[in-house]
């Protein structure tokens, strides 16, 4: 441990420190808020400071997406689902809704952290051909992911334009208020199905 | 170095775009924003035949384009384009000509149910045609990545098609139920993905199979792994057992001529990535995934069928008839061979058809509100309607495998590639799983010709004045039902393909044999 750390400069150990306060703190936040406004807020910071760890560690293009997609989209994504729903309402957050929960969750977390661990002391995950490449060489890993894009995986990435066009036509389609039930709601709804004796229908509509 | 000459696009190779082999799926997609445009430029909603006839159109521009690009293939050899991550070879294309002509009969068949049922057409056919494409792609992709975001756009645009009649609580539940399940089994599959390239270092399929070919991996557990959670993801989307269990609830809940379009479109695409993800980039793994395909194979097809036994609900019936069908092709599969992929491509044409006429018919039955799907509304239908009741009886005996229809050389063919790669066991399996699936088949036919009469009383109905513009409460008689012209049409087409392929077989299965791959 301590031939790791001297491997790492000081300003590195500083952000590092830093960063990684934030993101405890802000990780308890979010678990001990009462108020869900607090704890999505402390969501906030925990992400941040996930992003300036990957700053840290070069992947600036990470960096920007954790800010933009997580702390951008997601928790404003909960933020209005909290206010939607009504920031007066006290939930009992603190109360378990399931009986031992709590200590379930305890036990997956100690189980993960094991798996961390254990991953990380090893290198036999995988066969040969290690799959990992310079970060920043011969260009930033920006610059490489976006000639990825716009070479080996440009018809990829232009076919998720079609996405967002489903996404809007699904919207449109899903989102559409209906004034008129079913001509027939009335008449089939409780009809046991089959009984070929009764089917009426409004004709000439 | 300044930062600005390290993003100077010194050397970047754009990669070379063949837009003529791409024009199938970019017609359906510029088709899309036609459909869209025009119905947001038109200041009153206009009738859903306009619609169709446009989805038609595009899909038989998709069609021409296709064949274009068939003839060129067959002539001039097949190649890749877009830095190799779409395959223009036969077999890519041979689901690019299937799927514009899903998209055509599924348009004309949608039409007549969204007028009878009163809904908005335009985003219903916008939808399809993007699934279209999905699905397009997917037959086409020669890239992990690719095939994840094809399997995406296919599969998203059909769990809102499933919820399209939203006054309806079963068609929510159904679009629900496909949405979660759909969105978890892409979850496994992708995380299949990234265990394959962390595996392989490429999620390029034949440098995949040139990595697998040339190099012997010690501990392949993390590839093993990813080919698992790619047959499960793939699995869940053509319905294998044991990954079938939304289907039977889709099935029933979704409109019932999405259900048919849902069943031909998702099979075709995700069949079609399936064979060419297994047969072509994991061949030299067949000792390991082959085993396992065999015996979702042999589940689905049993199961399949003895759970449709004991249906009482049509479009269940249909839904778990639509597993055993999946069985079928999973035995092509099984093969491992040119003759196996041909006998699985030649299933899913048969299939296609088969069950667009299938759900077509179910869809009128089921009259307007789409709820009579008892097996009980089945009874005396041919004394009600004769040629629909005979247009069904040829459709579900077609799905039976009886000769003189596609389906009879679509189980013919499986059995036959089955038997070359010499898996007699499950030859047998698919055999005996046919045989009990003529039941089921063979019982709603026998109630469409039944003349027992299921309650005596509806015969008293007087026939009231029917349209006429005015919009009075009429009580429509047992014995009319209403097949709009432009599903006469669909069935028609359906009917046709499966009676004319069935008796005059040769091109049908000359066009499925060129439908080879370019890697292989």
């Amino acid at each position: 441990m301590g031939g790791l750390v001297a491997t790492v400069s000081l300003p590195d150990l500083a952000t590092f420190l830093v960063a990684a306060v934030i993101l405890v703190g802000g990780a308890l936040g979010v678990v001990l808020g009462r108020n869900p406004v607090h704890a999505a807020l402390s969501l906030v910071a925990t992400l941040l400071a996930v992003a300036v760890l990957f700053v840290e560690e070069n992947a600036q293009f990470l960096a920007a997406v954790q800010i933009i997609v997580y702390t951008g989209a997601i928790v404003v994504l909960f933020l209005f689902v909290i206010m939607l729903l009504g920031i007066d309402r006290r939930e009992r957050a603190l109360v378990d809704q399931f009986r031992g929960q709590r200590f379930v969750a305890l036990g997956l977390g100690a189980l993960v952290l094991a798996e961390v661990l254990l991953l990380g002391t090893g290198h036999w995950t995988t066969g040969a051909h290690a799959t990992t490449g310079a970060l920043n060489r011969p260009l930033s890993n920006v610059a490489q992911l976006g000639r990825a894009i716009f070479t080996t995986y440009l018809l990829p990435f232009e076919i998720t334009s079609a996405l967002l066009v489903v996404a809007v036509v699904a919207a449109v389609v899903l989102a559409r208020r209906f004034d008129a039930p079913h001509d027939d709601e009335r008449t089939l709804e409780g009809d046991p199905a089959g009984d070929a004796g009764d089917e009426s229908e409004v004709a000439g509509r | 170095m300044t930062p600005f000459a390290a993003l100077a696009p010194a050397g970047l190779a754009i990669p070379h775009i063949d837009y003529t082999a791409l024009l199938p799926e970019l017609i359906l997609l510029g088709g899309v924003l036609v459909l869209i445009g025009v119905s947001a430029m038109t200041p009153r909603r206009l009738p859903t035949g306009v619609y169709a006839t446009m989805t038609v159109a595009i899909a038989a521009a998709a069609l021409v384009a296709s064949l274009r690009l068939w003839r060129d293939v067959q002539n001039h050899g097949a190649f890749t384009t877009v830095a190799h991550s779409v395959d223009v070879d036969g077999f890519a294309v041979y689901f690019l000509v299937l799927v514009s002509c899903i998209l055509i009969v599924a348009a004309i068949i949608g039409s007549g149910y969204l007028r009878r049922e009163g809904i908005a057409g335009c985003e219903y056919y916008a939808l399809a045609l993007i699934s279209g494409s999905g699905a397009m792609l997917m037959a086409s992709a020669n890239d992990l990545i690719f095939i994840f975001l094809a399997l995406e756009v296919l599969s998203i645009p059909l769990y809102v098609m499933a919820g399209f009649d939203r006054r309806r609580p079963t068609s929510q539940e159904a679009a629900i139920k496909y949405f979660v399940l759909g969105a978890f089994s892409s979850a496994v599959f992708v995380y299949g993905i990234a265990l394959v390239y962390g595996a392989t270092g490429s999620t390029n399929l034949p440098e995949i199979g040139a990595f697998l070919a040339h190099n012997v991996i010690t501990a392949n557990g993390v590839l093993l792994a990813g080919i698992a959670l790619l047959i499960v993801g793939f699995s869940f989307k053509v319905a294998a057992v044991p990954f079938h269990m939304w289907t039977p609830d889709v099935y029933q809940g979704a409109p019932t001529p999405v259900t048919g379009f849902m069943a031909a479109l998702a099979k075709a695409g995700g069949f079609a990535a399936f064979l060419r993800v297994f047969v072509a980039t994991f061949p030299t793994l067949r000792g390991d995934w082959q085993p396992v395909i065999w015996a979702l194979a042999a589940l689905t097809l049993v199961g399949g069928a003895i759970v449709a036994l004991a249906q009482r609900d049509v479009k269940r019936m249909l839904a778990y008839s639509s597993i055993n069908h999946a069985g079928f092709v999973l035995i092509g599969l099984q093969a491992v061979t040119t003759k196996g992929v041909a006998a699985s491509a030649y299933y899913l044409f048969a299939y296609a058809f088969m069950v667009l006429g299938s759900f077509a018919v179910v869809g009128v039955v089921g009259a307007k509100g789409d709820r009579r799907h008892d097996l009980e509304a089945y009874r005396g239908l041919a004394a009600r309607n004769p040629v629909l009741a005979t247009v069904f009886s040829v459709l579900l005996l077609a799905q039976a495998g009886v000769p003189f229809t596609t389906g009879f050389f679509a189980k013919f063919y499986v059995i036959a590639a089955s038997v070359g790669a010499h898996s007699y066991a499950l030859a047998v399996v698919a055999m005996a799983s046919a045989a009990i699936a003529v039941f089921f088949y063979l019982r709603v036919v026998l109630l469409m010709y039944s003349t027992q009469p299921a309650d005596p009383g509806d015969e008293a109905t007087t026939p009231g004045p029917a349209g006429g513009g005015v919009a009075t409460l009429v009580r429509i008689p047992v014995g009319r039902l209403v097949v709009q012209p432009s599903i006469a049409l669909g069935l028609a087409v359906s009917v046709g393909v499966t009676v004319v392929f069935g008796v005059w077989p040769q091109p049908l299965i000359d066009f499925t044999r060129a439908a080879t791959f370019i890697f292989h």
